[in-house]
């Protein structure tokens, strides 16, 4: 085997993948790159804040993506990590004078935390169950951040400052833009490289087959607490980002309709695929910066694309182009 | 601390409101998840569509409250039949989680149209005239409303429990549930059955509806905030038994009162905690086989 590879090459690389495998990864590989090269050129031709918020919900999608598309857990609360993040990095960037890149650990570090004890509790359930149960518990994040006095109810956390990158770099411009490009990108390598990892393998099994996973010796509540626990960091971090750049953290990233939009982000791009939920993110939220003059048209919006989603459309975009590229690779 | 009696009393009855609410809407949950294994993320939406059903019947066609009661679950039940031959019998292939992502959609779409015509602002729905007033029991006032509404919910949940658990069509809805094709070999037309199930679930959630809107204001939000709290109440409760459901829902709800007096703070999240209490105990839920 090893003698009639040539050094260099895939084959020599992987000596135990098959040829779809290499080929898929060769098509991630690619696909990456395209995606970076578009985003590092994308501020001279779009507006950078629609970048930005784009890219926070991106990361947030891919983050859920891991879990669902992954792990087979549908979180209906995945707002509750997204917002809870996003007031502690709001808060300690305000008041405890953190630099940025602290704040948004901080933030990170919160979710992570919350996802360990709601994940605890979440996980003894499968399914729809575990749909309801993290929803419940969102709402119960939720109440909580309506009432507690650090995250200023209606109001919110408001005029938060940027500050200095490592003390250093005053995030303005597109210093900012490329620092969330930089979170994002190092977001999604982490996710693909765990969904690659042995981790990753164990995860998909568990998720095609739970009985036959515990039967060859595998802890699968550890499994999926710890899938669970680094989605919800990955939020975090999303949701720690996004009150940066916005300077705000409030009510709507922790309440539950937030929760669907992540869901359907991920759907409308293409359930566990791995580029789908970034495009899903990047369509949700340009239609949501056109369609905002239309108030709650948008809502009805939403649901009509779910509806469609599901009926028609359940492969989502990416997943729709990647069948027909496979369809047309086998036709040749 | 001192009790006041009449303020206890006051948020008891609040409780038991409450509860009338969770044991209607987790009832019909339960009994579509049951025949139809989908969570019905809709089903706030069309308590909500109820009780604007209800108020369109009084302020457009001048059909009061009698009326309401009788036309709303009819009005709704063919709502969910169309929702169900439509869209969900496309779904019962596939994982358990399209039907809730749908239901979810249709929940959107509902709550949005109706946002975009009322606002966010309530509409209020007096209380009919015949049930107006109220008893002083001495230690407390009783409206009459709310001792109706709560008297009728009681009789609906214990009525709907007796035609699933004691009668020939509960028998086959309930040999349905474990084992549809077998019951379908035995001449019994189950899609049919399955339509009419969460027809009938859907009229449980228009009539709360309609029970509701002299309650609370009618408002295109009353059904999300509430079917939360309801998923949870579910989850309680376990979705195995029809009792269960009633139960826990009465139950859960005096809990909401007694906390909303005596630690006021909690009374908005503990039935959340309840929630992941049971879940690290007993994860079936209290009356839920495994």
């Amino acid at each position: 085997m090893a003698a009639d590879t040539k050094p260099g090459s895939d084959e020599a690389l992987h000596p135990l993948a098959s040829r779809d495998e290499l080929r898929e990864a060769r098509y991630h590989r690619n696909g990456f790159v395209v995606l970076f090269a578009i985003l590092v050129v994308a501020p001279a031709v779009l507006y950078p804040v629609f970048l930005m918020q784009a890219l926070c919900f991106a990361l947030f999608a891919c983050a859920f993506n891991l879990l669902l598309g992954f792990g087979g857990l549908l979180s209906f609360g995945h707002a509750m990590f997204l917002g809870m993040a996003g007031y502690l990095s709001a808060h300690a960037a305000k008041h405890w004078g953190f630099t940025p890149e602290l704040a948004i650990l901080t933030g990170t570090g919160t979710a992570a935390a919350l996802g360990f004890v709601t994940g605890l509790i979440a996980i003894r359930r499968q399914g729809i169950y575990f749909a309801m149960i993290t929803l419940a518990l969102a709402q119960m994040v939720f109440f909580y951040c309506v009432q507690a006095p650090f995250t200023g109810g209606e109001d919110g956390i408001q005029a938060v400052p940027r500050g200095k990158l490592l003390g250093l770099v005053p995030l303005q411009g597109l210093a900012m833009y490329y620092t969330v490009l930089a979170i994002f990108a190092a977001g999604v390598l982490l996710i693909h490289r765990v969904i690659h990892s042995p981790f990753g393998q164990v995860l998909k099994a568990i998720r095609d087959n739970e009985p036959r996973a515990i039967s060859l010796g595998y802890r699968t509540e550890r499994y999926k607490l710890a899938a669970f626990v680094m989605s919800a960091a990955l939020s975090g971090l999303a949701g720690a980002t996004k009150a940066i750049v916005f300077q705000l953290a409030s009510l709507t990233d922790v309440h539950w309709t937030m929760s669907g939009e992540v869901v359907l982000m991920t759907l409308v791009g293409g359930l566990g695929t791995v580029f789908g939920p970034v495009v899903g993110a990047f369509v949700l939220v340009a239609m949501q910066s056109y369609l905002s003059q239309l108030g709650a048209w948008f809502t009805v919006a939403e649901g009509v694309i779910f509806v469609a989603c599901v009926l028609a459309f359940r492969r989502g975009i990416v997943g729709e182009l990647e069948a027909w590229l496979r369809r047309r690779r086998q036709k040749h | 601390m001192s009790i006041s009696v009449p303020a206890l009393m006051g948020q008891l009855l609040i409780g038991l409101i409450n509860g009338s609410f969770y044991a209607l809407l987790s009832l019909g949950l339960a009994v579509i998840f049951g025949l139809l294994n989908i969570i019905n993320f809709a089903h706030g939406a069309q308590y909500m569509l109820g009780a604007f059903v209800a108020w369109f019947l009084l302020n457009q066609a001048g059909l009061g409250y009698w009326w309401a009661l009788l036309l709303v679950p009819v009005v709704l039940a063919v709502v969910g039949i169309a929702i169900e031959r439509l869209m969900l019998k496309h779904l019962y292939k596939l994982d358990h989680l399209y039907g809730l992502l749908l239901t979810f959609g249709l929940a959107l779409v509902l709550e949005g149209l109706f946002t975009h015509k009322f606002g966010s602002a309530g509409l209020p729905y007096s209380i009919p005239e015949g049930l107006s007033g109220g008893y002083n029991l001495g230690f407390m006032f009783l409206p009459k409303y709310r001792a109706w509404v709560i008297l009728a919910s009681l009789a609906i949940c214990l009525g709907t429990w007796f035609m699933i658990e004691r009668t020939k069509l509960g028998s086959y809805l309930r040999a349905a549930t474990e084992n549809p094709s077998m019951v379908q070999a035995f001449g019994v037309n189950v899609p049919r059955m399955v339509t009419l199930t969460y027809g009938f679930g859907v009229g449980l959630a228009g009539l709360a509806g309609a029970f509701a809107a002299p309650i609370y204001q009618v408002s295109p939000q009353m059904g999300s905030s509430l079917i939360i709290v309801v998923f949870a109440v579910v989850v309680i409760g376990g979705m195995g038994s029809i009792m269960g459901s009633i139960v826990t829902g009465f139950g859960l709800g005096i809990i909401e009162g007694l906390t909303k007096y005596f630690y006021p703070e909690a009374s908005s999240t503990v039935i959340f905690v309840i929630m992941a209490i049971v879940l690290m105990v007993r994860p079936q839920g209290l009356f839920g086989q495994r």
